[in-house]
């Protein structure tokens, strides 16, 4: 069978324009509809010399606006923090929220909604984030310190998904218990942190994630051509002159960061990071440059969609956007199992 | 020149390797035999620096190995395993450029592409271009990857070069089997390359190496010229079986076991 593929530059173009095509249409509708001269008056509002915004202005500049950019990063981060871990696993299946990271990342900013304010801790903008990547990092390595072979200390994929889900439930059920004991109820509840929302969006956050998902990315594209390598085996890439080891907690670390921090400001959501690299290499091969940089855009684009669908569903009231892309995600997730041609 | 002088390797408290010195020429195809656990794969490891010995050194052209980059070591030392497996889907022509890895940047150039083009056609898979590789058989798959390899040696520089075939056959039948051996023959003729392989097959062996290490124990028990080091005696005590010497014309020996 000789495989058909597009070229890649064109495939990445054509992304782009869906990744702004969908940004467009997600500032546009919601509970409000905006209609496109409503959105040039409310931007033109920031200039100096016009008059105040008005309240639905305001909604626009301080609610639509920074979920809609958080959205593209949140996807973005989710889309590029999949093709790591699955060019990392040299297997298609793996996925930040299936191996554990995402619900880790989860428990340390719930432990620091409870508890930093009983111990008073810093209130810098970066604490946040920080204890969601503490978090990340603990189940990261909890899961793939209880899922490695004794024998060639390689983390078979079967016990590294079962690892994962025991690991995700033991820290699902300690944010369950956080979020019991919380003092402040509006603060967060059980719902965000599992099925994920962007209804928290804010311009603050967008700062914080822009940073991690465009240093992230740009850290693993730098790794690529060596992650490449690794597609014919840990030992054949070794031949080739990559330092494995060290490849191996670079990106393990990039991934923690970009997915925790995403995280922390949205709650869990699950199987973007699995779809996204997976449609990629369909359309254009495997080679990890194009697949990282395309499943940023494929994330953005289709987070970006999600969280429109969310909205627009039960409008004025909305879903956790988890609940969408659990939708779409479980059938391709059963899918990929059920191919023979992935070694387990 | 390769030389191992004096290395030992242990797992735990098994020896694998003790003591094994031994040397390497350019131009000429050297086979280490042994039975199972003797650690042929063992020596090749330690050979290529995959593994550190604990004991002794590896020399490439008097120089100690582990001093080597990785980026140096592997644009002149490359190693074609039992069976390489592709996690995604890959065409043809993509694994044979992953040989060229080292020797370019970001991106291959048109001197890689046109090495991966001469060897493609030498190992007879250039038809196969642009198919996924996870679709060839086990004999096509073993020549895709001596076309990567020797991809990643070529480089006509000054610089010695090393080939390492770590059980290669394994997975082939004995069609695939001599026609592999035959092009590992071929090219140990036409280059300057250090090339050292382990094989099982005393037959394939004795056919084709012009030196040959018998491995026992994790010792070495005979190096030399295949009729010298395949005796009577020897394939009895190390292998433990008998053999009977069939005469075979030009090439060589041929041996029966019972």
């Amino acid at each position: 069978m000789t495989r058909r593929r597009w070229n890649r530059g064109a495939i990445l173009f054509a992304l782009s324009l869906v990744a702004l095509l969908v940004l467009a249409a997600s500032i546009r509708y919601g509970a409000i509809d905006f209609s496109i001269p409503a959105i040039g008056q409310a931007l033109a509002a920031l200039l100096p010399g016009h008059p105040a915004p008005t309240l639905d202005q305001r909604i626009f500049l301080e609610l639509r606006l920074p979920r809609a950019v958080l959205c593209l990063l949140v996807g973005a981060s989710l889309g590029t923090g999949g093709a790591l871990m699955q060019a990392l696993f040299r297997n298609p299946i793996v996925e930040p929220g299936l191996v554990g990271t995402s619900s880790g990342a989860a428990f340390g900013s719930a432990l620091f909604f409870v508890l930093g304010g009983v111990l008073n801790l810093g209130q810098s903008v970066w604490s946040l984030p920080l204890a969601a990547c503490l978090g990340g990092v603990l189940s990261t390595y909890l899961v793939f310190l209880l899922a490695r072979s004794r024998e060639d200390g390689r983390a078979s994929i079967v016990t590294l998904l079962l690892t994962g889900l025991a690991v995700n439930a033991l820290f699902m059920s300690a944010i369950g218990f956080l979020t019991y004991i919380a003092r402040d109820p509006q603060a967060r509840s059980i719902t965000f942190w599992s099925l994920g929302t962007l209804s928290g969006a804010s311009w603050r956050a967008v700062e914080v994630v822009a940073v991690s998902t465009l240093a992230g990315t740009a850290v693993a594209l730098r790794y690529a051509k060596q992650l490449n390598a690794l597609m014919i085996g840990e030992e054949e890439a070794t031949y080739l002159g990559v330092n494995v080891n060290r490849l191996k907690w670079i990106i393990l670390s990039v991934n923690v960061v970009v997915v925790a921090v995403a995280t922390a400001f949205t709650g869990v959501i699950s199987f973007v990071g699995l779809v996204v690299p997976h449609i990629l290499r369909m359309l254009g091969g495997a080679d990890n440059r194009y697949l990282i940089v395309g499943s940023a855009l494929t994330g953005a684009a289709l987070l970006s969609l999600a969280d429109l669908i969310a909205r627009l569903t039960l409008r004025p009231a909305e879903l956790p956007i988890g609940i969408v892309t659990s939708a779409v995600g479980v059938p391709v997730f059963l899918l990929l199992l059920r191919r023979r041609q992935y070694v387990f | 020149m390769l030389e191992a002088r004096d290395i030992s390797f242990k797992v735990g408290d098994k020896t694998l390797l003790s003591g094994v010195s031994v040397k390497f020429e350019p131009g000429r195809l050297h086979l280490v035999i042994g039975p199972n656990g003797a650690g042929k794969s063992t020596l090749i490891k330690m050979l290529a620096r995959l593994l550190r010995p604990h004991e002794g050194q590896v020399l490439y052209e008097g120089a100690d190995v582990q001093r080597a980059s990785e980026i140096d070591l592997a644009r002149r030392r490359a190693v074609l395993s039992q069976a390489v497996e592709v996690a995604f889907p890959l065409t043809v022509r993509e694994v044979v450029m992953m040989g060229r890895h080292p020797h370019f940047g970001s991106r291959p150039g048109a001197a890689d592409e046109k090495i991966v083009d001469e060897l493609m056609e030498f190992f007879d898979v250039t038809e196969f271009d642009g198919r996924d590789y996870q679709t060839l058989s086990g004999g096509e798959r073993q020549r895709v990857n001596f076309a990567r390899v020797l991809a990643q040696l070529w480089r006509p520089g000054p610089a010695c070069r090393y080939l390492f075939l770590d059980e290669p056959l394994t997975f082939l039948d004995i069609r695939h089997q001599i026609e592999f051996m035959k092009k590992v023959r071929a090219f140990a003729d036409a280059s300057d390359v250090v090339t050292v392989g382990v094989v099982h097959d005393l037959n394939l062996a004795a056919r084709f190496a012009d030196q040959i290490v018998l491995l026992n124990d994790g010792r070495v028990t005979a190096a030399g010229a295949p009729a010298e080091v395949l005796t009577r005696e020897r394939i009895r005590e190390v292998f433990g079986v008998e053999p009977t010497f069939v005469p075979a014309g030009q090439s060589g020996l041929h041996l029966i076991f019972d």
